[in-house]
């Protein structure tokens, strides 16, 4: 109870407000928290980030903000404060559903799957209209370096990996243009009502880079939840392609996409293999997180599926 | 090889509990315990699987890994990233793919046909 008092006053003095009232946690993890909460009759979310984060929450606040002038569909920024303490944002909280397995079987959202595609793609084009230098301190970094980076920190072996890394350094597409990405444009990072999309969320991993990232990582075969449509498990490819063209202006190279989608499942593997590392190291002891090492085989066996016909 | 341990087995011990956790966790459990019961059991049913088919993959492993020429999958990464295996590709291909099948058949023998 200390915390939600402290966290209460905290909120009420960033806001200016005279209650604040119904703290609920909505999810936390090693490093950030979120919370919803009423201020004055208005529903609220707030992001806290605790201290000794490397990443500057500070930079997202701005990304959100310069994505809701583009014409992004985001929360509107109400706050965002650094202090040595930690840094937060307050956000309008939007009313919808995140998790993956609903928004993709429940009859609810029949009419949002038909749509999803096309608003997608929209949206898409909207985030990557913003001009690279429209915030001020996103990170621009090679994927292929980065990752390998934390693949070679956790010391174990994995000769597929090695080998769709081969692969991705033979094909690297030429960028054919550099913009903001979003960084995890999936499902679960998305507010989706009946209708569909309602916001675009998640924004810590935003950072400048080749747009083409952003649709190749929504076509993840992780990111579809175990249905067959490539795109977020919803839509087909050119469904994604089309809209995207339309309101972007960019026609849409399905092999580039393609190489992102290899570079995203690579990716992911090496994200499961840190995450299982976690628990291994001592960090966080968790079941859960052990588990996630054996999906690895997973992924390697989603990039046999990507390459296949592409080596 | 003698196992002096009797019964039950290793497999009988694991599934014993996995069926405990599925009959009596998980029935009376909700939201996350639930699904973290869930979890637990996916596990002791992959520890299952790996006690029974992992000496047969070991064994299938080392002989992938000796056609090659490289010691363990240390090597065999190693060789992959500085080029050594590059006039063997399709070949090391083959041989991933049946490794990868392997790790599948222990870690989630249904998600090929997902």
């Amino acid at each position: 109870m200390a915390d939600h008092e402290e966290l209460r006053r905290l909120l009420q003095d960033a806001l200016g407000v005279e209650s604040v009232t119904d703290l609920t946690r909505l999810s936390g993890g090693a490093s950030r928290e979120t919370w919803r909460f009423v201020a004055d009759g208005n529903s609220r979310v707030v992001q806290r980030q605790r201290a000794g984060d490397e990443r500057d929450m500070m930079i997202e606040a701005a990304t959100v903000d310069a994505a809701s002038r583009a014409g992004v569909p985001v929360p509107e920024l109400l706050r965002a404060e650094s202090s040595p303490s930690g840094s937060f944002m307050i956000l309008d909280a939007i009313d919808g559903e995140t998790i993956a397995r609903k928004i993709l079987r429940d009859a609810d959202f029949v009419d949002a799957r038909a749509a999803l595609p096309t608003q997608l793609g929209r949206a898409l084009a909207a985030i990557h209209a913003m001009s690279s230098d429209a915030v001020d301190g996103l990170p621009e970094a090679d994927p292929i370096a980065f990752y390998t980076d934390v693949l070679d920190s956790l010391g174990q072996p994995y000769p597929m990996l090695e080998l769709v890394r081969r692969w991705l350094l033979e094909h690297r597409p030429t960028t054919g243009a550099t913009t903001i990405v979003h960084g995890d444009f999936r499902l679960g990072n998305l507010i989706v009502g009946p209708n569909g999309l309602r916001a675009v969320i998640d924004w810590e991993l935003a950072h400048v880079g080749d747009p083409m990232e952003d649709l190749g990582w929504l076509c993840v075969k992780a990111w579809r939840f175990g249905q067959s449509p490539p795109v977020a498990g919803i839509g087909e490819y050119e469904e994604l392609f089309a809209a995207y063209a339309e309101a972007s202006g960019i026609t849409v190279d399905a092999d580039v996409v393609r190489w992102w989608e290899v570079l995203g499942t690579w990716k992911w593997a090496v994200m499961c293999i840190l995450q299982a590392s976690a628990h291994l190291s001592g960090a966080v002891r968790s079941h859960e997180l052990a588990a996630i090492g054996r999906r690895v085989c997973e992924n390697e066996h989603d990039l046999f599926l990507a390459l296949e016909g592409r080596w | 090889m003698v196992n002096p341990h009797g019964a039950p087995g290793a497999i009988e011990l694991v599934e014993a509990v996995r069926e405990w956790i599925e009959r009596d966790v998980m029935a009376t459990s909700e939201g996350r315990l639930r699904f973290h019961a869930r979890v637990a059991t996916n596990m002791l049913a992959m520890v299952e699987r790996e006690i029974e088919l992992g000496e047969s993959h070991a064994v299938a492993h080392a002989e992938r890994l000796a056609t090659l020429g490289v010691a363990d999958d240390h090597e065999f990464a190693a060789a992959i990233r500085a080029g050594d295996l590059d006039d063997r590709l399709d070949e090391v291909r083959t041989l991933l793919r049946a490794t990868v099948d392997d790790k599948l058949a222990v870690a989630n023998p249904g998600y090929v046909d997902d």
